[in-house]
């Protein structure tokens, strides 16, 4: 297995596995939560870190998985007491990034994460950062957790592919038959912050807000169907991570920063291109209604 | 801390942050009025690719330069959060969070970039994302100070027309204020206090320092001169506390330890602040309870004694489980207000159980008499919403008497008037 494989491979399981969750994210007009979360996974990595003194996976896993949970009830807590929610957001995900960001600095020659690694990720070094796991050797920690990732975001959605669909698209219903929303609000949380901990490695606690949300966005301009729209985020997940590996390549620049901007500039060629939603088929439709007026 | 306080590199960097501080809680008073508290925060992010281009024109580090680069792709950043909104079915979060993530993509790209190029100089552009206050020279400082004034400035002189387009853009825009031109400089302002701030807090947590100031200003007062008054003051409490803690310690980035300050002076507020602190709140909630708990162990005593009055011509006390079974209350409760209304004289111990004094008789008499008028109103709550009872603490006591007359009448139409005493007698 060469080393640009293992890159690929690695980017594109970020690609896939933020893809899926964004669909429901921006469906569900969490985004900016999402966006919180991401950026306070730093605290919850750093914190098992700084409580286990490694940086096993499982650790990172749950440290994060916990401080994503608390993101979301602390920003529930502050809206309950009056502050409105998009300040509550802002307040809660500064406060705790900027904890992780000083934990980070004050213990920066003792771990292999620094505050650097923490924005753009280290994707370049993945490939070298091989573990033992169940007993098979040469694979990167990095592949595993996203793998692992992966496969549970997928059982999840699959099991429960109705209860997320009925309770996004008419919240009111999903309570009315009784389906527990807000149980599933907060396993959407834990995917979330599962995702993010798991792309952690590879493009870092902000950069992997773009993976999120832009292919679902994109896909979300192309499709009227929820199905679909799993499947071309997805699809956008990996285009955006090939074209971003190659093209930082070439550039010598950040592979993770490069990701980032395809995943825009694809959502930017949705926008434009878009036979139902873009900004060429408005023009053309509001051209023939004039015509035909 | 003094010998670091009167290095003279110290203070230029403090007062850059203090002005800095000052220009973020001002503006951020208007940002977060308007709900665009995150908007700042993609503005911030989309400031970084203009830092980077704005070094790959000039070839150095130019603060001026660096400011108006980054000015103009906050703008641009926020101009496609805008259009994303208005010309997609995307809804502004997530516009916003593209924006966002992906603006910060090219800056690092563009950053990562610059880093590998073979030219010296670009040393220290890494510290816009976390901030390095420490990395401020004195021109810097008098760059970011002057436009922080310019700022504060504008503010003070459009002080009120500004006001009336974050509260009310209709009636602006109706008595002839420019408004689109307002919103436009207000905007542009918001971006100037967002940029200057870049060196100092960073990208990634300047959105904070709009947001946090503001937000504690808003839990101590409820007018909006007075909240951006205090919005400064404690934008300028935030940058000289995280200047003076990071300073000593090397390789330690500003932004979060300012940051960090500004939300423990925001979580200190929330607790403690008059009238709207979670610690006056829970207070007043306590107040509550037990004034309910007096008023609801009276009626229910008054109702016991009224029943058998009526049924036997005598008064008589009677048993605490009797008392209870009417309006079931915790038994601590229960305990402590029993005890609570002995004190003050309103009801009696006997052997057999509680009766009501006669100033108790009295106070009973009248809680009775409001809640079964509260009842009243309820039931017809049409014929009386001419009295805006929430306006008056739902004290129907106090009505003139015309209304008091009308809600009487159905009293007695339903037989409910409180028999004890009549015209104050017993």
């Amino acid at each position: 297995m060469s080393y640009t494989f293992w890159i690929l491979l690695t980017a594109s399981l970020v690609g896939v596995s933020c893809g899926i969750i964004g669909v429901l994210l921006i469906l569900r007009k969490l985004a900016m939560l999402s966006d919180a979360i991401s950026h306070t996974v730093l605290l919850g990595i750093i914190s098992a870190f700084l409580i286990t003194q490694s940086l096993d996976g499982w650790t990172m896993f749950i440290g994060a998985a916990i401080v994503g949970l608390l993101t979301t009830v602390f920003v529930q807590m502050l809206h309950s007491a009056g502050v409105q929610s998009d300040a509550a957001i802002g307040i809660v995900f500064t406060f705790l990034f900027a904890i992780g960001v000083i934990l980070v600095s004050m213990y920066a020659g003792n771990v292999h994460i620094d505050v650097e690694h923490s924005i753009m990720g280290d994707i370049a070094f993945i490939p070298w950062e091989t573990v033992n796991w169940f007993g098979i050797e040469g694979i990167p920690q990095a592949v595993w957790m996203l793998g692992i990732v992966l496969v549970i975001d997928v059982i999840l959605l699959f099991l429960f592919y109705k209860e997320f669909k009925v309770s996004t698209f008419d919240p009111e219903l999903a309570a009315a038959i009784g389906l527990p929303v807000g149980v599933l609000h907060y396993l959407l949380m834990g995917m979330t912050s599962l995702t993010a901990v798991a792309s952690f490695d590879a493009v870092g606690a902000i950069l992997v807000v773009a993976m999120l949300i832009a292919p679902g966005a994109t896909a979300y301009l192309l499709t009227e169907r929820l199905s679909m729209m799993f499947v071309l985020s997805a699809v956008f997940g990996v285009l955006a991570a090939f074209s971003g590996y190659y093209i930082a390549a070439w550039l010598d620049a950040s592979i993770a920063g490069m990701m980032a901007t395809m995943a825009g500039v694809i959502f930017l060629l949705a926008f434009v291109f878009s036979p139902t939603h873009g900004l060429i088929a408005k023009r053309l439709l509001q051209n023939r209604i004039k015509y035909e007026v | 801390m003094l010998e670091i306080l009167s290095n003279p590199n110290v203070q230029w960097v403090l007062f850059g942050t203090t002005a800095l501080g000052i220009a973020g809680g001002v503006l951020g008073s208007f940002a977060l009025l308007r709900r665009q508290s995150l908007i700042s925060d993609a503005m911030s992010h989309a400031a970084l690719p203009g830092i980077c281009i704005a070094f790959l024109i000039v070839g150095e580090k130019m603060m001026g330069a660096l400011l108006v680069g980054a000015g103009l792709t906050a703008y641009l950043g926020t101009y496609c959060i805008q259009a994303i909104a208005y010309y997609t079915r995307l809804k502004t979060d997530a516009a916003i969070g593209l924006v966002l993530s992906v603006f910060f993509g090219i800056g690092i790209v563009l950053l990562t970039f610059i880093n590998n190029l073979p030219i010296g100089g670009q040393a220290g552009l890494n510290e816009f994302i976390f901030g390095q206050a420490a990395a401020m020279t004195s021109s810097d400082v008098r760059v970011i100070s002057s436009v922080a004034l310019v700022l504060v400035i504008i503010t003070i002189l459009l002080f009120k027309e500004l006001k009336l387009l974050i509260f009310d853009r209709e009636f602006a825009r109706g008595i002839g204020l420019p408004t689109t031109v307002l919103n436009g400089l207000l905007m542009t302002m918001i971006v100037a206090a967002v940029v200057i701030g870049l060196q100092a807090v960073g990208v990634v947590l300047m959105v904070a320092m709009l947001i946090a100031p503001a937000i504690t200003a808003r839990y101590w007062t409820d007018r909006l001169d007075v909240m951006v008054i205090l919005s400064g003051v404690f934008g300028a409490i935030s940058g000289i506390l995280g200047t003076v803690t990071s300073a000593p310690i090397s390789g330690m980035p500003t932004g979060p330890i300012i940051i960090v300050a500004a939300c423990i002076v925001f979580f200190v507020s929330l607790i403690v602040a008059p009238k709207k602190g979670l610690v006056v709140k829970a207070y007043r909630l306590q107040q509550l309870r037990k004034q309910t708990a007096r008023e609801q162990i009276l009626q229910s005593l008054y109702e016991l004694v009224e029943e058998h009055y009526q049924a036997s011509g005598s008064l008589t006390d009677f048993a605490r489980e009797e008392i209870r079974a009417l309006r079931p209350l915790s038994e601590r409760r229960f305990r402590k207000t029993l005890n609570g209304l002995e004190r003050s004289g309103k009801i009696d111990a006997k052997e057999e159980g509680y009766a009501l004094t006669t100033s108790g008789r009295e106070t009973a008499h009248n809680v009775t008499l409001n809640n079964r008028y509260m009842q009243m109103y309820a039931m017809h709550e049409a014929r009386f919403a001419n009295l805006q009872m929430e306006k008056r603490n739902w004290d129907f006591l106090s009505l003139p008497e015309e209304e008091r007359e009308r809600l009487h009448a159905l009293l007695q139409e339903h037989q409910l008037e409180p028999r004890l005493m009549q015209g104050g007698r017993l």
